[in-house]
């Protein structure tokens, strides 16, 4: 079963409201960070919504990802809950990943989420590798990655994707076409018009679709599942997207006019698919208010829970490298530098 | 160490941060040196992400202020076969985390060219590169790993403390017809300093600095900790008298200077943001050990990083961040 059926009126309405749920926590994230409330670097996802919920969607809840640098979005299209990653963007203990990780690394493992990224093109190979166990092992699962234009310049995505193909594995590699990586437009990283036109090079199936229609990724997500299950192996898909805020926040955006953003605003996956869904009569145009009022709530109470969790004791910053335990750290743990725990120096 | 450099006569200084410093080393090198050229991710229309090359495409040519995809192998490689070829690459790698993408083509090739060709070929390239906890930026994007390239053979590494420094090595490691690792530390990019206005001026790779001088404990440090020891210093000048060092060249490592400095004081703290076990700290230790162990006269302290990846939550990240309470309490240890 799809975690969400898409011909189902109830299934369109689940697909809104999580799309609703990322720009709402994307923008909260945005504010906080720019109050100064989140440290370190936030890449926002806003404007990206149809690829991941689309893509999500359409695989089952067993179903494995990998995510980027980029991965709120992903996070809540897999169905993490928005108050733990709120907390973890915090830094704080009652986040994903206790405070250690951060927005760049969001996981859950056992939800199937192995990881945003901070390696850019990281991730195909770890989608590979889960694709590998899950045949290994007999099961019904599928690994999807998505990556950027950006990361497909990567010599480890190309190995990822020669690997799963070679070997036929239930993989599928979503390319987040998002027109930039960082500062540098897609023409100056690649010699390609469509990033998909690589999938033939691994004599696999490559598509381009409209990422900003949560259906078009769906369907080409629900296909690839299909093969990749049968045991047809990999596919290859490029999502035609784009990212509407700067490459992280405070990027001073050197590389773009206001006019660009404006066109791609104009074609808003939340609109099209809200819009789409009240031409249905599946909303009404104040079921769609409701909705997104419902998710810019349930994100400021993620927000509230994360400015009143516990900051991490300075401790824990010496639990979890290793699962044995390393005298080494225990010794600096209790306050020592020196590796022998001596604080006497007289001879 | 055979460098065709030498520091200068000076005229005069002029105050600059560290980040102003090494872009004008680039700006006088490409000015001074038609083959050299800089090239990274986001180097050039961007300015780079810490704004270090903020300027330089305006002043030179696309094709000498390169941006490239991001493909580390690639184009740290090909900076490795421009190399080999004639010309002088600064490659920057934005953040020393993804040294590991472009691995290969610094063991394998970089480093072993010159050696395994028999000594038939130059490798005149530079590593530029950020390192460092500090701003929140998780463990993918905040470590220290310049011993891995000071330990590796065939490669030269530098990790300037101050503005002075990371000018006038960087002018030389492009200049050097060896490979250079520029190991930068992203916390000291706005930390200003006197710096020689010379176009000639340049620091000897393979030398290290007295940036104090002390009759009591010496400390030997890096990077941001050089400053940070320079303040414990300062702090503690009432009760204890503190020699600080730069020591600013990881490989070569300037054996004389640190001993010089051991025989004076006889106590000696290592300061350096890698992790603690088999870093900077132990092979420092290590030439004292040998070539001053007699005038040692309390166990050396090493000052680093806890043997962890860099924590993203602050509370954690603080914990784990050498600073200069540490090199202070470990001063205090000696004193
Ligand atoms: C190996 C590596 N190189 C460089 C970076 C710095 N960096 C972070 S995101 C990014 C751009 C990525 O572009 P893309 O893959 O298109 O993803 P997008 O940001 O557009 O979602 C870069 C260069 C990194 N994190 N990892
Ligand atoms: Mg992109």
């Amino acid at each position: 079963m799809v975690t969400i059926d898409i011909e189902t009126d109830d299934g369109q309405r689940e697909i809104l409201r999580r799309m609703m749920l990322i720009r709402a926590f994307d923008n909260e994230a945005g504010d906080r960070f720019a109050d100064g409330e989140i440290p370190g670097f936030v890449h926002l996802y806003i404007g990206e919504e149809a690829v991941g919920v689309g893509a999500c969607s359409a695989l089952e809840p067993d179903d494995y990802i990998t995510s980027t640098h980029r991965g709120h979005g992903h996070c809540i299209a897999k169905g993490l809950e928005t108050d733990k990653m709120m907390a973890e963007l915090y830094g704080k203990r009652e986040g994903y990943c206790n405070g250690k990780g951060g927005s760049m690394h969001i996981a859950d493992v056992d939800a199937g989420m192995l990881g945003a990224n901070g390696i850019v093109g990281a991730g195909p190979p770890l989608a590979t590798g889960a694709a590998l166990s899950a045949a290994q092992k007999g099961e019904d699962r599928v690994a999807l990655a998505f990556f950027g234009d950006g990361a497909v310049a990567q010599g480890q995505v190309h190995e990822a994707i020669n690997l799963a193909s070679t070997w036929g594995l239930p993989a599928i590699f979503l390319v987040e076409n998002n027109k930039f990586g960082e500062g540098t437009p897609v023409e100056k990283q690649h010699n390609l018009e469509n990033l998909s036109e690589t999938a033939e090079a691994y004599d696999i199936p490559g598509f381009t679709v409209n990422g900003m229609d949560v259906t078009a990724v769906y369907e080409a997500v629900e296909a690839a599942r299909e093969r990749a299950v049968n045991g047809d192996g990999p596919t290859f898909i490029e999502a035609d997207t784009y990212r509407y805020r700067g490459h992280f926040e405070g990027d001073h955006q050197p590389y773009r006019d206001d006019d660009d953003i404006e066109a791609w605003q104009r074609r808003c996956p939340i609109d099209a698919f809200a819009n789409r869904l009240v031409d249905a009569g599946v909303l009404t145009e104040d079921e769609v208010d409701e909705l997104r009022a419902a998710a810019e709530a349930e994100i400021e109470d993620a927000a509230a829970f994360a400015e009143n969790a516990t900051d991490p004791d300075p401790s824990e910053a010496y639990e979890d490298m290793y699962d044995v335990s390393v005298p080494e750290l225990s010794t600096y743990a209790g306050g020592s530098l020196r590796a022998d725990g001596g604080s006497t120096t007289d001879q | 160490m055979s460098t065709d450099t030498s520091t200068s006569n000076v005229s005069g200084t002029e105050s600059m941060t560290v980040r102003e410093a090494i872009r004008e080393a680039m700006r006088e090198e490409l000015a001074r040196d038609e083959d050299v050229f800089l090239m990274g991710e986001d180097v050039g229309l961007f300015g780079g992400v810490f704004d270090v090359s903020d300027g330089l495409l305006a002043d030179f040519s696309e094709d000498r202020i390169r941006d490239t995809p991001i493909s580390e192998a690639g184009f740290l490689g090909a900076g490795v076969g421009a190399a080999a070829t004639g010309s002088r690459p600064i490659v920057e790698i934005m953040f020393s985390d993804f040294l590991g993408v472009s691995m290969e083509q610094t063991m394998n090739q970089m480093a072993k060219m010159r050696y395994m060709f028999g000594g038939k070929t130059e490798m005149p390239i530079t590593i530029r590169t950020t390192e460092g906890g500090g701003m929140g930026a998780a463990s993918q994007h905040s470590g220290t790993v310049h011993t891995w390239f000071a330990h590796f053979p065939g490669l030269i590494a530098v990790a300037p403390g101050t503005p002075a420094a990371a000018k006038g090595l960087l002018k030389s490691a492009i200049r050097s017809n060896d490979p250079v690792f520029f190991f930068e530390n992203k916390m000291i990019y706005e930390q200003t300093g006197e710096v020689p206005t010379d176009p000639d001026f340049t620091l000897p790779i393979g030398e290290a600095s007295v940036e104090r001088t002390g009759e009591d404990v010496t400390v030997i440090a890096t990077q941001r900790l050089v400053g940070e020891s320079l303040d414990a210093a300062e702090e503690l000048s009432d009760q204890v008298s503190v020699e600080v060092i730069d020591l600013r060249s990881l490989y070569p490592l300037d054996t004389e200077t640190i001993v010089a400095s051991l025989e004076k004081t006889g106590r000696v703290v290592v300061a350096d943001e890698s992790p603690l076990s088999y870093g900077v700290h132990a092979e420092v230790v290590t030439r004292l050990v040998e070539n001053g162990f007699y005038s040692l006269d309390a166990p050396p302290e090493r000052v680093g990083v806890p043997d962890t990846h860099i924590p993203f939550s602050p509370s954690l990240e603080q914990e784990v961040l050498p600073d200069a309470a540490d090199v202070t309490a470990a001063i205090e240890r000696l004193a």
